[in-house]
């Protein structure tokens, strides 16, 4: 089953509107300084997808773990805002979340992990719920993956699993119609609601970017996940606005217009005009202020214990 | 007590003694107990904690893995040494990696147990020694039952030592007896040498009076010791058999003056040939006794090729005891 948010996007409570902007700015933040050559390796931004844990933000609770993946800013900014830690792990300075051995998609903090390999969170993240399960709480463990996770033999050993043994395990899926630069279509026979059928596991597709709506939707679903144990696979229908990591997009002209088309941040800025703009701003240079500190900062330190 | 007696008592006793302790595997519930029994009777004691498995060896260690990660310590069983390659992934890039790459140590307590080895007639895919293809990772412990080394110890170092591990077993052990009182027949004797991770020794007479030294994993004992007695007995030729618990890393520093003693070191291993653990263990060995060696160090191990099914076939490839028999002789002539 789809619900579709309506278009036109309800007006949110500042604090979300500011963690979104703070996100996109951060993102946008990155992709400039990888023009001007102040980023090592590489990085995935999700423009276009920050709504996303945005919204599920409140569903979650302190013990529940969070399993993030290569395109993890967003996750992890809209649990902690601390972009300060975040942009020092990704550019390896003082106050790195893990002293810059991680980097953008190695990232640890409290029951917060993110890692690098499509589909391995999964079996893991079944393994985290089957410790919650025993201890008694109502909590859970969410795992986001995307799209093109799907096509990783583990993501269905870690819903056999997750069926087999009631896990309490929230499946979160950002469909943003593409794998690098591979469109859904090519590497995807089905669907995902047919998968997660297969398995007896439940299954919410969402459109639409009204984080308002996402939550409220959402709420009996996660909470049913918590208390009955069971698990479920939430699939938003989303764009990736930007490129898959820096300069890499190989989309063509239509495609790329119709997802900035569907981009909340233009939707957003058409909707509530008034609250956009001095929020849009005051994100902008928060974060360019951040980068301006952080850039500032001496290289982190490693303890390498092999050393 | 049976080498697989053993391993199950030790077993029982860490789920009896800590509530957080898992074991995971196929087919590892009452009444079958595993494909090789180990885990006989677990299930019924810890119904809750001893869990029977899809065949998912990727997610049966992912799980282990998540387990770990929540402060739980699990244990894995897979059935056939050889699947872990299906769990590669796992055990290399998820819980290795994340002892360290979060910038700060990060304990997991996450035991694989891989019954491995040939000489069964299981086959090309049922029957490797897969050591090597696990070697020199950061933050992976290497080690090989023994029927000299209590597991109750050795499970316990595992778990002690947070960071993941993967016991490797070789099958002909299990229905082998464990050495007790520093006595294993009418010739030999052993002891231990470290402290740390001890390294079972056995020798003849006398621990400091010996021609040859062999260090071999735990699997090929019964092998190494066929091969020395035939030596004793026949050339008069003594051999000292050094029997680490832990294969990696390796602590060298306590076995060198035993070393340096030798006329000849000879590693053996089950392993086929090619980036072998032998090879590993001399490549530590060679710049710390440069100059005092007084031969090459000889690698015993397995052919280059995959094993065989048919009985005559398997013995032509794997180490036999007059693989080392040969071996040691020719130590004595070199």
């Amino acid at each position: 089953m789809t619900v579709t948010t309506e278009r036109r996007l309800s007006r949110l409570a500042a604090a979300d509107l500011d963690t979104m902007l703070l996100i996109r700015h951060f993102e946008l933040g990155l992709l400039d300084l990888f023009e001007q050559g102040k980023l090592n390796g590489t990085t995935h931004t999700c423009l276009g997808q920050e709504y996303i844990p945005v919204a599920l933000g409140p569903l979650l609770v302190d013990g529940d773990h969070v399993f993030s993946n290569h395109r993890g800013h967003g996750h992890y900014l809209s649990r902690f805002g601390d972009a300060h830690g975040l942009l020092a792990e990704i550019m390896g300075r003082q106050g790195a979340v893990c002293n810059g051995v991680g980097g953008s998609q190695h990232i640890l903090r409290g029951t917060y992990l993110s890692t690098g390999v499509q589909g391995q969170s999964l079996p893991v993240a079944a393994g985290v719920a089957l410790h919650l399960r025993r201890g008694g709480d109502p909590l859970l463990a969410a795992a986001y993956i995307g799209d093109g996770t799907w096509g990783e033999g583990a993501v269905y050993e870690a819903l056999n699993l997750a069926r087999l043994w009631s896990l309490p395990l929230l499946v979160v899926v950002e469909h943003n119609r593409i794998a690098q630069s591979t469109r859904t279509e090519d590497q995807m026979a089905g669907t995902i609601a047919g998968r997660a059928q297969a398995f007896g596991i439940r299954h919410q597709r969402i459109a639409g970017a009204d984080v308002n709506a996402i939550r409220e939707l959402l709420t009996p679903l996660v909470e049913e996940v918590r208390h009955r144990r069971e698990p479920a696979v939430v699939e938003f229908d989303t764009y990736r606005v930007g490129p898959h990591s820096k300069g890499d997009d190989s989309r063509d002209r239509p495609l790329i217009e119709e997802a900035a088309r569907h981009d909340w941040y233009r939707l957003y800025a058409e909707d509530h005009p008034e609250q956009f703009a001095p929020a849009d701003r005051r994100q902008r240079d928060r974060v360019a202020q951040i980068i301006h500190e952080v850039a500032a900062r001496p290289a982190s330190a490693w303890e390498s214990p092999c050393a | 007590m049976r080498v697989a007696e053993n391993l199950n008592s030790a077993l029982l006793d860490l789920l009896a003694a800590d509530e957080d302790v898992f074991v995971l595997g196929e087919d590892i519930t009452d009444p079958y107990g595993g494909a090789f029994k180990v885990t006989r009777g677990l299930s019924t004691r810890f119904p809750g904690r001893v869990l029977a498995t899809p065949l998912s060896e990727g997610a049966i260690v992912g799980a282990a893995g998540g387990l770990a990660l929540a402060g739980d310590k699990a244990i894995v069983e897979i059935m056939f040494g050889d699947f872990a390659a299906l769990a590669f992934d796992q055990i290399v890039n998820f819980a290795s990696k994340s002892v360290t790459m979060y910038g700060r140590r990060v304990p997991l307590r996450l035991i694989v147990r891989c019954p491995v080895g040939g000489n069964r007639g299981y086959g090309p895919t049922h029957s490797q020694s897969l050591q090597k293809h696990f070697l020199g990772v950061p933050n992976l412990a290497l080690h090989e039952l023994s029927p000299f080394h209590d597991n109750a110890r050795v499970l316990a170092e595992m778990l002690a030592a947070g960071t993941p591990a993967i016991l490797f077993e070789d099958k002909v052990l299990y229905t082998q007896r464990m050495f007790q009182d520093g006595r294993i027949d009418d010739l030999f004797r052993y002891d231990f040498v470290g402290a740390e991770t001890p390294v079972a020794r056995v020798y003849l007479e006398r621990p400091d009076e010996y021609d040859n030294v062999i260090i071999a994993p735990g699997g090929m004992t019964h092998r190494a010791l066929t091969a020395m007695r035939a030596a004793f007995l026949e050339d008069e030729s003594s051999s000292l058999l050094l029997v680490p618990s832990r294969l990696y890393p390796f602590t060298l520093d306590p076995l060198l003056p035993i070393l340096a003693g030798a006329r000849q070191i000879i590693v053996v291993e089950e392993s086929t040939a090619g980036g072998t653990w032998g090879a590993e263990l001399a490549q530590e060995i060679y710049p710390r006794l440069w100059g005092r060696l007084r031969h090459p160090i000889r690698l015993v191990h397995s052919a280059d090729s995959v094993i065989p099914t048919a009985a005559h076939l398997e013995r032509r490839v794997l180490v036999q005891d007059d693989t080392i028999r040969a071996a040691l002789r020719e130590a004595d002539h070199a």
